[in-house]
């Protein structure tokens, strides 16, 4: 039986002052912020009228055979260029994750340099390292695939590091209490139990590479975004739509596809 | 606290006048650790003579699994040393320590087995001590005298038969015994458990003792083990060590001591 004379909690805690202020200050710069994107009442008010101008204009896609295969191809294209980015970044960041995680197999000077690498690599956007590598290796696909790559390896190997301190160190020990070596406790204990974090951050890598190979084209890295800006370019809004409508059903597809490969591979782990 | 008797606490074979003399498997002098600023033990000494079944007892955080990390070389020691098998532990370096834990086999209460290996992969890894390398990462990978030693080790611990199920799909008893077969691959001269029975209900609990002791009487190995189960230290233990308040108290034969005596460690 409760005790009245002990002190009961309230049911909403006070903030403190210093709580109190930064809670103001956060409010003072998410409205900050609207301002400094433009937030206009009034534009959002008239666009309805402009944006379905546009719809009127794009409706119906272009549906004709030749453009239906043409887009295709490019489609695959993109695909293309997604799952050889998405595989190669996924391969290369387990040794760089091995190199990243900390108490592993790297001391912690590599393994602050390797993460600070990979928070640049990150803080980079898609699209750059996309202009960067058209630079470096010419238009075409293969920039669109060392780009997707770059940015897989930035996202996978701060993450499989992240999965591979987080186990269960418990497997570690009893090996390590064999007489087995760093390595081989890495190889038998550490990454078969990160194993499904792996699984399942490799596949949202594939999820993201499929999203942004479809806007690398934009500038000239490949696939099927250079048909999205001719469209525009040339007001054909009609094939525009198309291109948008492909993408959507791919991405959606492929968000599917590696949903159930996740619980196909993973769910089993009990 | 308890009196430690004088009469028992020299390791067997040091003190007795009709035992054998049998070699002195490991060497603990004025060992101390603490954790920040907390001090876990203090200038514990003893020796454990080759086949002894040695129990350390004693309540939660007394340092009871410190220790034992502590002779495995799994954590550094503050002060003291330890003599593992002929290698000072304490000063050893990395080659030396693996080439002693190859000589000595770890049970842990969790079992620790690599959950998505089969049964027959994480027996093989428990040569890793041994042959280090890709080949004994995996039982598809093993040389066929490793994975003859694997299935040999999990025949004693009558598991063979399940040699190719994953270890996440065992029962509590079942995986604890692989973890003895793991743990017996390799042949080891010392044998630690550290609480082998704590996650098992109390009849697994007893199969998996009366299974780990006669092992272990069969290979002669030297058993440290830990546990909570006052009446099993009494049982398998030769000789029981008590710590309490950071000292060790108590080191004396179990046929000397009864359930009561070691209660006091406790209190």
């Amino acid at each position: 039986m409760t005790d009245l004379n002990t002190h009961v909690p309230s049911r909403i805690e006070r903030p403190s002052a210093i709580a109190f202020l930064g809670y103001a200050a956060a409010v003072v710069i998410i409205l900050w912020s609207f301002a400094g994107a433009g937030f206009s009442v009034e534009k959002v008010v008239t666009s309805p009228p402009r944006f379905a101008d546009f719809i009127e204009r794009a409706f119906p896609p272009n549906l004709e055979a030749r453009t239906l295969e043409r887009l295709g191809w490019k489609m695959v294209e993109t695909l293309q260029i997604a799952l050889a980015g998405a595989v190669l970044g996924v391969i290369l960041s387990v040794p760089v994750a091995l190199l990243a995680a900390r108490n592993l197999v790297a001391g912690k000077w590599i393994n602050q340099t390797v993460r600070t690498t990979l928070g640049f690599i990150r803080a980079v956007p898609d699209i750059a390292w996309a202009l960067i590598f058209v630079v470096a290796v010419g238009l075409g696909p293969f920039a669109g695939m060392l780009a997707i790559m770059i940015d897989t390896v930035g996202f996978c190997g701060r993450f499989f590091a992240d999965d591979m301190e987080g186990v269960d160190k418990g497997p570690a020990e009893a090996l390590t209490a064999t007489g087995a070596r760093k390595l081989d406790v890495v190889a038998c204990a550490t990454v078969p139990a990160a194993m499904p974090a792996f699984v399942s951050t490799s596949l949202f890598a594939l999820e993201k590479a499929v999203r942004s190979s479809t806007i690398l084209g934009l500038v000239g890295a490949g696939g099927i975004g250079i048909e999205l800006k001719v469209g525009f370019d040339l007001f054909d809004y009609p094939s525009a739509m198309t291109v948008i409508l492909m993408i959507a059903v791919v991405v959606i597809g492929i968000e599917q596809l590696s949903g159930w490969a996740r619980t196909k591979i993973i769910g089993e782990q009990r | 606290m308890l009196d430690k008797p004088a009469a028992n606490t020299q390791p067997v074979g040091t003190g007795a006048q009709s035992a054998p003399v049998l070699p002195v498997d490991i060497r603990v002098t004025g060992l101390s650790k603490t954790f920040g600023d907390v001090q876990i033990f203090k200038d514990i000494s003893f020796g454990l003579s080759r086949g002894e079944a040695v129990a350390i007892v004693g309540a939660n955080g007394t340092g009871k699994s410190t220790l034992l990390r502590c002779l495995m070389g799994l954590i550094p020691a503050d002060g003291g040393t330890v003599d593992v098998l002929g290698t000072e532990v304490t000063s050893a370096n990395a080659q030396a320590l693996r080439a002693m834990r190859g000589q000595i086999g770890l049970v842990s209460q969790k079992h620790n087995l690599v959950p998505r290996l089969s049964v027959l992969s994480n027996v093989v890894q428990g040569l890793l001590g041994k042959h280090s390398g890709i080949r004994h990462w995996s039982q598809a990978l093993a040389p066929a005298a490793s994975r003859d030693a694997a299935m040999e080790a999990l025949q004693r611990v009558g598991l063979a038969h399940l040699a190719d199920r994953r270890a996440d799909r065992l029962s509590g008893g079942q995986s604890q015994r692989v973890a003895i077969a793991r743990a017996l691959v390799g042949k080891p001269k010392i044998l630690i458990a550290d609480e082998p029975t704590a996650s098992l209900d109390p009849s697994a609990g007893e199969d998996v003792m009366d299974l780990f002791f006669g092992l272990a009487k069969d290979e002669g190995v030297t058993v440290v083990f830990i546990s909570h189960n006052i009446t099993h230290a009494l049982q398998y233990g030769d000789r029981i060590l008590g710590l309490s308040g950071g000292k060790m108290p108590l080191d004396s034969r179990a046929d000397k001591l009864s359930e009561t005596d070691l209660r006091g460690l406790y209190d």
